[in-house]
Order: C-alpha cells, then sequence, then structure tokens
C-alpha cells in the first residue's frame, strides 16, 4: 500500500525518537555497567579499582535485596489490584446519572494531578500520624488504640498512598471505555431477564478488558520505580520492610555513596525490570493487538 | 490549537533565554546549601542585613531534609558539580572532606573574626594542622529536657546529673496514655544521624564501642545489648506512638505540643521548647545533664553544623564574606536584636556564654556549655576505641554501616525484630561492609 | 412508579456517588483547609472542620521563605517545554508507526516503554557526571530535555494510538489529490489528530509537572521547579502541619486547577487506544 518513498520518509520520521531513546539508554547504561565492576566510592575519588563481580555477590547476597524484591512486588500488584477493582467500581458508579455528577467526578480525578512528594507528606502527616493525625483521632474518638501506620504497616500504609494517586487514573480509563459499551446490548440482555452481576460478568468486564489491559501496563511501568513515596513516608524502613529495589539501590548509591554497589544493583533492576516486561507484554500485549 | 502551541513555544523559549541571562548579571550570586533546622531558617529570615551590607552579592538558598541535603551536597562536591558556593555539612564530614582537599580553607573570614573565640571541641573538630576548613554555624550536645509540672505531678525531682536508672523510673511514672502523655520521647528513625547519634552516644554510657582496637565491631557485647534492651523496654513503656519514624524534628514536634515528659536530644532544641511562640509548655521545661551508668562516660553526643566553601569554588572571596557573617559575633547580636537573646544559634562562640544578656535570657545556657565540655571526640567510650567521634565513627564507611545498622534498630522499635536478631544482624552487616572496605587497615 | 424507582435510585447513586468522591477527595481538601488555620489550630483536639479564625499567615511565611514564582515558573517552563519538545520528536515518529507499520513497530514501541522501567536511581551519577561535563546542571534545557526522555515513550505511544485511529483512507485521497506529504500532514492529520494532541500535551505535563526524582537532583535554584519547593518543607520544623498544608497547596494548585478545566480534553483522550 505504503509506496517506498514513504516507507524511507517514515524511517526518517521515527529516527529521531529512536535515536534519543537509544542514547538515553545506553550511554547510561554502558556507564553504569562499567562503573559496577569497580570499588568505586564517591568519597574516594580515584581510588578506583578493578572489583570483578564482587558488587553484584554483595548486593544479591545482602539480606535486604530479598526483601526488596518481595517489596517491590508487593507494592506493584498491591496498587494495581486496589486500583483496577476500586476503578471498576468507581468507573461504574460514575457511570450511573446522578445529581452533581460532574463536581464528584471533579473531586474524583483529583488525586492523579499531585504531586508524589506532596501526597506523601500530606498522608503521613495530616492523615496517618499516629499522635496528630486525623486517622488517629478517630481511633481515639471510637475509642481504640490510634495505628501507628507507616511503622506497624509501612508497605501497606505506602500500598495505599501509591492506589490513592493512581484510582484516578484507572477511573477514567474505565469510564471512558464503559461509556462506549453498546446500551442495547445491555438492555437486551436485561429483556432476556439477566441479573446485574451476570450482565457485569458476561457484557461488561469483556468489554472492559482491554481497558483493563492498559492500565496494568501504564501503572506498572511507574509503579516499579516508586520512589518519592517511600523516600518522604519511611525512608525504607522500619529495617527495610518499605525498601524496594529502586529505594535500595538509592540507599547504597546516595545515602552510602557507594556507586561500584548502587551500579551494580542498577543494572540487576534492570534485568529484572526487563524480565517483568517481556511477560508482561506477552501475557497482555495480545490484548492489544488493533 | 496550533497557534497557541506556538505561543507557549515562543513563550518558553523568551523564559530560558531570560533565565541564562540572569547568569551574566554583575553582581555575583552565592548559592547556599542549608538544612532546614529552625536556627538555619531564621538565618535565611535575616539576610535582608546581609544584602544591605554586600549589596554586590546575591543569595541564593538551597533548603533541604538533612539526608536529602547530605546525600545532594555530598554527590555535588564528590562529582565536583560545583552547585554550590557554600555548603552546610557537619563535623562528621569536615575532618573527611579537608582530608580529601575538598574544602577551601577559610583564610578569608575578616580581621575582626576572632576564630579564637569559638569553643576548643567544636573549632578542633573542623580544623586540619590547625586551619579552619568549616565554620561551626551552631553546635550542640545533648542533654535531657523534662517537664517541670509533669516530674512534680509525678511527685519526682530531676537531679542535675540524672542516671539511666531515674530517667527510666520518671519516664514510666510520667506516661498517662489515655490523654497522650509519653514520658519519654527519643528518637528512633533509622540514620547514622538520628537513632544512631543517639543510640551511639547512649551505648558509651553503658560501656559499649562500635568497634574495639583490631576494628571488629562489638554488637555482640552485653554492653550493647543492655543498651538497646534498655531503650526498647523504656520506649515500649513509656514511649508515643510511631516512634521508630521520630527524628530530631518529630520529637521537637511532639515536646512542643505536651506530649512528652522527658525528651534526650540536641542541646539546641532548648531554645525552642523555651520559645512560648512556637511550645505550648514553654514555661515548664527543665534541663538537665544527659544521663550515665557510672562508668564515667555520660550519654552525650558532640555535633556541629558548619558552613564550608567547596574547593574550587569561583565565588570563595563572597563566600567567604557570607560565611564571616553567618559565624560572626555580629550576627549573634544581630539575631539577638531581632528575636531575643535566647534564639541566638547556640554552642560555638565561648564569648556568648560569658554575656550576662544571654545567661539571664536562657535558661539552658550553661547546660548546654558543660554538655558540650563535657563530650569528647577522642576518647569517646568507657574502653579504648580506634576511632575518632562521640556518636559516630570518622571513616568515610560510617554513614553505610551507621543507616545499616539504625535500621535494624529502628526495626526492633517497631517490634518488627528482636533485639538480640537486630544485634546479630548488625554484627553481621557491619562485619560484612568493613570486611569489604578493607579494615583493619 | 417507574418514574419512582428511578427517582429513589438516582437519590441512592447521588448519596453514594458523593460520599465515596468525598472520601476520596479528603486529603486535598483537609490540607487545603488547615493550611488557613493557625500552627496551634492545626493540631487541636478533636479537628475543627470549618469553624476556626481563617488565617493567610501560613502563606506569608511561606511566600517569605522561598521564591514561590520562580519555582512555579521553573515548572511551568520544564513540563511545557519538554511536553513540546516531546511532540515534535514524537510526532512524526508517531505518524510514521502509525501509516508505515513493520513487522517491528508494535516491539519497537514495546521497547520504548520498557525504557521507562530503567530505574532512575541506577543511572543517576553517570548522568550527574554527564550533566556536569554538558554543563546541562541547574538548567532549564537539562531539564527540559530529561523529562522530554522521560515522557517520550508514553506520548509516542498515545499519539500512536490516536493516528491508527484516522482512517487511512481520508490520507490516501489526499495523496491522490497530489498532496504532498507535509500537506498531507499539516491539512489532514493535524485537524483530525488535534483532540489526541491535546490530551497528550495535558498528560504530559501533569507527568512532567510531577516528577520528583531528577527534577530534585539536577537543580538547585535557577531550573529548581515545584517539586524542589516542596521538598524544603519535607521534614517537619516544630509546629508545621499549617505551614506544610500552605506550601502544599500552592505546589499543586496551578496543575489541579489545569487538569481541572481540560477535564473533558483530557478524559476524551486518555484512552491509550483502550477503546475502539
Amino acid at each position: 500500500m505504503a509506496t517506498t518513498h514513504t516507507r524511507t520518509a517514515a524511517r526518517w520520521m521515527a529516527a529521531p525518537s529512536i535515536l534519543l531513546l537509544f542514547m538515553w539508554m545506553i550511554v547510561p547504561l554502558g556507564m553504569t555497567v562499567y562503573f559496577s565492576f569497580l570499588h568505586y566510592n564517591l568519597l574516594s575519588p580515584g581510588e578506583e579499582s578493578w572489583a570483578g563481580l564482587m558488587n553484584y555477590e554483595f548486593f544479591v547476597t545482602d539480606p535486604a535485596f530479598k526483601d526488596a524484591v518481595f517489596n517491590t512486588l508487593y507494592l506493584v500488584l498491591g496498587v494495581l489490584l486496589i486500583t483496577t477493582v476500586g476503578g471498576t467500581l468507581l468507573a461504574l458508579l460514575l457511570d450511573q446519572p446522578f445529581w452533581g455528577q460532574g463536581v464528584a467526578r471533579l473531586m474524583v480525578i483529583a488525586p492523579f494531578f499531585v504531586m508524589p512528594t506532596v501526597s506523601a507528606l500530606v498522608w503521613k502527616n495530616m492523615l496517618m500520624h499516629p499522635v496528630n493525625g486525623l486517622f488517629a483521632w478517630i481511633a481515639r474518638t471510637l475509642g481504640f488504640q490510634p495505628v501507628d501506620w507507616l511503622g506497624a504497616y509501612p508497605l501497606t500504609s505506602i500500598t495505599i498512598i501509591v492506589a490513592w494517586q493512581w484510582l484516578p487514573f484507572a477511573t477514567l480509563i474505565l469510564l471512558t471505555a464503559l461509556q462506549s459499551l453498546d446500551q442495547e446490548q445491555k438492555e437486551a440482555a436485561e429483556m432476556d431477564g439477566a441479573g446485574a452481576f451476570s450482565i457485569f460478568r458476561h457484557i461488561t468486564l469483556p468489554h472492559l478488558s482491554r481497558a483493563l489491559t492498559v492500565v496494568v501496563l501504564i501503572e506498572t511501568i511507574f509503579l516499579l520505580n516508586v520512589f518519592a513515596e517511600i523516600l518522604v513516608t519511611t525512608n525504607g524502613g522500619p529495617g527495610t520492610a518499605s525498601t524496594n529495589l529502586g529505594f535500595l539501590i538509592y540507599m547504597q548509591g546516595l545515602l552510602q555513596f557507594d556507586a561500584g554497589g548502587a551500579s551494580a544493583g542498577g543494572v540487576i533492576a534492570v534485568i529484572l525490570a526487563n524480565v517483568v516486561a517481556f511477560f508482561l507484554i506477552r501475557a497482555i500485549g495480545k490484548n492489544l493487538e488493533a | 490549537m496550533s497557534r497557541m502551541t506556538s505561543r507557549f513555544a515562543a513563550c518558553s523559549a523568551l523564559a530560558i533565554m531570560m533565565g541564562a541571562g540572569g547568569a551574566f548579571a554583575q553582581t555575583t550570586t552565592v548559592t547556599i546549601a542549608t538544612v532546614n533546622n529552625g536556627d538555619m531558617i531564621r538565618m535565611q529570615k535575616l539576610a535582608d542585613d546581609f544584602a544591605a551590607k554586600h549589596p554586590d552579592i546575591k543569595l541564593e538558598w538551597v533548603t533541604l531534609e538533612e539526608n536529602m541535603l547530605r546525600q545532594r551536597v555530598t554527590t555535588d562536591i564528590a562529582a565536583k558539580g560545583g552547585q554550590y558556593d557554600v555548603m552546610t555539612i557537619g563535623t562528621y564530614e569536615a575532618p573527611i572532606w579537608a582530608e580529601r582537599g575538598w574544602l577551601l580553607a577559610l583564610d578569608k573570614l575578616g580581621e575582626d573574626y576572632d576564630a579564637e573565640d569559638i569553643l576548643p571541641s567544636i573549632r578542633s573538630s573542623v580544623s586540619r594542622d590547625g586551619v579552619l576548613y568549616a565554620a561551626p554555624f551552631y553546635g550542640e550536645s545533648s542533654m535531657v529536657m523534662y517537664r517541670k509540672d509533669l516530674m512534680e505531678k509525678a511527685g519526682l525531682t530531676m537531679p542535675e546529673a540524672p542516671t539511666w536508672e531515674f530517667v527510666g523510673q520518671a519516664a514510666r511514672a510520667m506516661t498517662d496514655k489515655p490523654n497522650e502523655i509519653y514520658g519519654i520521647c527519643l528518637r528512633g528513625k533509622a540514620g547514622w544521624g538520628e537513632n544512631m547519634a543517639l543510640l551511639s552516644a547512649m551505648a558509651n554510657s553503658f560501656g559499649g564501642r562500635w568497634f574495639d582496637m583490631d576494628w571488629k565491631p562489638q554488637f555482640d557485647a552485653k554492653p550493647w545489648k543492655d543498651t538497646l534492651t534498655f531503650y526498647l523496654d523504656l520506649m515500649k513503656d513509656a514511649g508515643p506512638p510511631g516512634a521508630s519514624s521520630n527524628g530530631f524534628n518529630e520529637n521537637l514536634a511532639l515536646f512542643q505540643t505536651g506530649k512528652c515528659g522527658m525528651w534526650i536530644d540536641a542541646t539546641v532544641a532548648a531554645s525552642f521548647v523555651t520559645n512560648p511562640a512556637e511550645s505550648k509548655v514553654a514555661d515548664q521545661v527543665g534541663f538537665a545533664l544527659a544521663p550515665d551508668n557510672g562508668l564515667g562516660k555520660r550519654g552525650n553526643w558532640l555535633w556541629a553544623w558548619n558552613l564550608a566553601v567547596p574547593a574550587g569554588s569561583q565565588k570563595s572571596e563572597a563566600a567567604q564574606k557570607f560565611i564571616s557573617w553567618a559565624t560572626s559575633k555580629d550576627y549573634l547580636n544581630l539575631v539577638a536584636e531581632r528575636d531575643g537573646w535566647a534564639n541566638v544559634p547556640p554552642g560555638t562562640r565561648a564569648s556568648l556564654y560569658e554575656n550576662p544578656a544571654y545567661l539571664e535570657a536562657a535558661p539552658f545556657a550553661q547546660m548546654t556549655l558543660d554538655s558540650i565540655n563535657a563530650a569528647d571526640p577522642t576518647n569517646s567510650a568507657v574502653e579504648p576505641t580506634p576511632y575518632v567521634g562521640v556518636q559516630f565513627v570518622a571513616i568515610p564507611e560510617f554513614q553505610a554501616i551507621g543507616t545499616t545498622v539504625g535500621q535494624q534498630f529502628a526495626a526492633a522499635l517497631a517490634g518488627q525484630t528482636t533485639a538480640d536478631q537486630a544485634l546479630q544482624n548488625a554484627q553481621r552487616a557491619v562485619e560484612r561492609e568493613m570486611r569489604r572496605a578493607g579494615y583493619p587497615k | 412508579m417507574a418514574r419512582a424507582t428511578t427517582t429513589r435510585r438516582k437519590a441512592l447513586m447521588t448519596a453514594l456517588g458523593w460520599g465515596v468522591a468525598f472520601v476520596i477527595f479528603f486529603p486535598i481538601l483537609w490540607t487545603f483547609l488547615t493550611s488557613f488555620k493557625t500552627e496551634a489550630e492545626a493540631v487541636t483536639t478533636p479537628p475543627k472542620f470549618l469553624f476556626f479564625d481563617w488565617t493567610l499567615a501560613n502563606y506569608h511565611e511561606v511566600n517569605s521563605r522561598s521564591n514561590y514564582m520562580r519555582f512555579a515558573m521553573n515548572s511551568v517552563i520544564i513540563a511545557f517545554g519538554s511536553t513540546l519538545l516531546g511532540l515534535l520528536v514524537a510526532i512524526p515518529a508517531a505518524w510514521a508507526m502509525a501509516f508505515s507499520p513493520t513487522k517491528r513497530t508494535k516491539d519497537l514501541l514495546m521497547w520504548m516503554l520498557s525504557t521507562k522501567m530503567m530505574p532512575a536511581v541506577g543511572v543517576l551519577i553517570p548522568i550527574y557526571i554527564l550533566f556536569r561535563d554538558f554543563r546541562l546542571l541547574d538548567t532549564h534545557f537539562g531539564m527540559v530535555l530529561v523529562m522530554t526522555l522521560i515522557n517520550l515513550p508514553i506520548i509516542v505511544w498515545m499519539l500512536y494510538t490516536y493516528f491508527k485511529e484516522i482512517p487511512a483512507p481520508i490520507l490516501e485521497a489526499a495523496r491522490m489529490d497530489g498532496a504532498t506529504l507535509r500537506q498531507e500532514i499539516v491539512d489532514v492529520l493535524a485537524p483530525m489528530a488535534v483532540p489526541g494532541i491535546a490530551s497528550t500535551v495535558l498528560l504530559n505535563v501533569i507527568l512532567a509537572w510531577n516528577e520528583a526524582f531528577w527534577t530534585l537532583n539536577l537543580t538547585t535554584t535557577k531550573a529548581a521547579p515545584l517539586t524542589a519547593f516542596i521538598a524544603s518543607y519535607s521534614s517537619p520544623e516544630g509546629l508545621f502541619w499549617a505551614k506544610l498544608s500552605a506550601a502544599s497547596t500552592m505546589a499543586i494548585a496551578p496543575i489541579v486547577l489545569l487538569g481541572w478545566f481540560s477535564q473533558k480534553q483530557l478524559v476524551r483522550g486518555l484512552t491509550f487506544g483502550a477503546v475502539k
């Protein structure tokens, strides 16, 4: 269909993006790989020496590493679960006609615009703070002992905060998809005496599957790199209870200034992320075929 | 849309050019990186005085939380990024950085700067071969701050130099959890400058130390176990909820809102907790020396925040002018004039502690001075140590191991591991890091 | 009868919808309210919701401490600058992928997305060193560049999905009429793509505005955006709840308002090809 002429043109047009991204990926990555084989402490410049695989060995055998991998997965899956289920329910709700729907929708999408640092600060200090937070006040009013959210359930608390930020995103995409649902099909099913749940199960949900795929894909990309929320709220603690892979690398590289170890961690994280990406795309990429 | 887009493009292009143009202006711009502690924020507010005296120097402030600040300035100085002209650094960084040649010797602070007036223990920790590499902005030790009213209610009297045993007993007696009164607030947030500052200093008074003379970590020895067990039990019985995320600033807020009976922390907090504008309990605060265990060492640390100029700074002259202004006797007078003597940054100049106006306005002055004088960085533990530093070990690797150990102890405080487990993990992690760093050197 | 049920149902839905919306919106509302309290009132128990002495003192305090306008201006420059630069690079790429796809187009797209999974912290030190050598630290251009690069995959993908929905026959008809490539893009493609481009712009402005790793680590003062502004309030300084609320409100207000006003545009396009 397309001529060779336009094909060549197309290639040229795509080139800048690809080239830029390739440089962005390969230059720092190359340097990171190089650093990962060095004894390289930022505080001792000029004393770099070849380390072989020692940085990798130390990173992987660090007891925090296992925790970090688990925490990363917990965080990604936890937020995905809350936002897809919650987002579907919210979308269904917002799809119903009710008074002041427009304003309610504005309120629901607002968290998506809030920068992660701010939302983490607000949740930590205004809501989850065990002494001055609102949740503590509610608990005391109801006669319970206030919960020390970030101390006792650090990872769950962070999951809640991050899910709060991403819930609107999922809701919006799912709502748009819902609105394109064929009403006649639904009405026909109602005529046949299908219950609300059965309609949801057999008509609505399949219709939403593509939108759900998009939500999962985009959110995963961002959730693998959750950083600001952890930095602001728990600093990865207590212990390593809320350290994800990115934060572990941050601690190694920028709090302990071990650039070699952090680079090894970075390489490992890139590999793991690509493994996730591979499976993710295999698993749900099909759904995205037009 | 396309018209709108091009307008945006024009605007942002213009803005970028304006931004670039600013750099070529006539005045010298000095960029200062500092911590968001109360005294530094006050300095920022008083900078109009500096501007009036030096109209040709423009100050730019980067105010960050302690950990973030340390990360930013260390990255920058190690990578020679040249982003800052004045950096706020601690007594831990100063000797290490000076040794590496990263800091400029401060030799243009002016005739009347009077460096001799700086308290000897503080001055020696920021000097190298008698040359000043960083100028102390404020110095601190740690001490006990307590609520006189609650102490009285509990039927106890705070001695001037309490023991840990008394502190434990008093904290439990003052606690009234239903009314949100917690007998003691101590640091719990993980970090070598947070919970480990308290715990390392505390361990000194329990007879503990970080390393023996062969650089072997000592977390498997009894003193550390006693320290940690005492700390955990005390915090469980009499500490506030969420203590594992409380650092200096968090505890300050708790104490100021009247939720703490006692608080063992930096002497510099004294002016904040006695300031009626910020503190609900300003008129009820008493002070005592940090507790001991009768072993000859008290659990108090020594720290100062200092201003330094990175080597190779293009604006070293202007930077030193600023440092001279901010750490001079005149600055103390300026703060006194604007905000009262009690708010003067403490712990750096001997002359301040001879000033009757200050001694009158600051009931905590003598206690601060005594605490600072009682700390000895070269001889901090009961047993001999191969390192310098009271609540830290002045080696580059300490940030890593201090934070790792701090995390273990924070986890124990949050109830996620036991004291034994935490100590064992700490011992193993430190051994690992030290082996990797090639100790003993 | 039927109408009565509908009304009752609608009333029920209204209550439910507003209830849920209120809960989700509450943290923002609470921050906004607290920013007008005095520090003492911000921590009183029981909390005061509306009946307190409204004060602007916190805003004055924050303003006297930080040059808010400069931070905000930097955010605008970085967010819009990077989005524009991103569009400039991405439109041709997305166009090419949508209209002359090859076997590898899908893989290419997925590869682009996978670059976003790279943990930023892992490459900070190399990037910092490169930025130092190219004198890009704390410059608008450097930040625009980084933001463009990290958001480029999303921009390309979004545009690709919109372009693909433009019926090819229309383009072919234009081509038959002798339109050049340039005319094809400017006259035929652009008008149809505007809604898609608009929502791409909005999403990317939001993402760039809120990015808090690179902006914090590569800027100091001249190019520091609002994420750096809020970082100076990120740990308590004694009683700080009201000040924190004021600073937070100031940091998020511009982008929340933009998001609200352009909500329809954003929603219309925020489908990533998920809706056929």
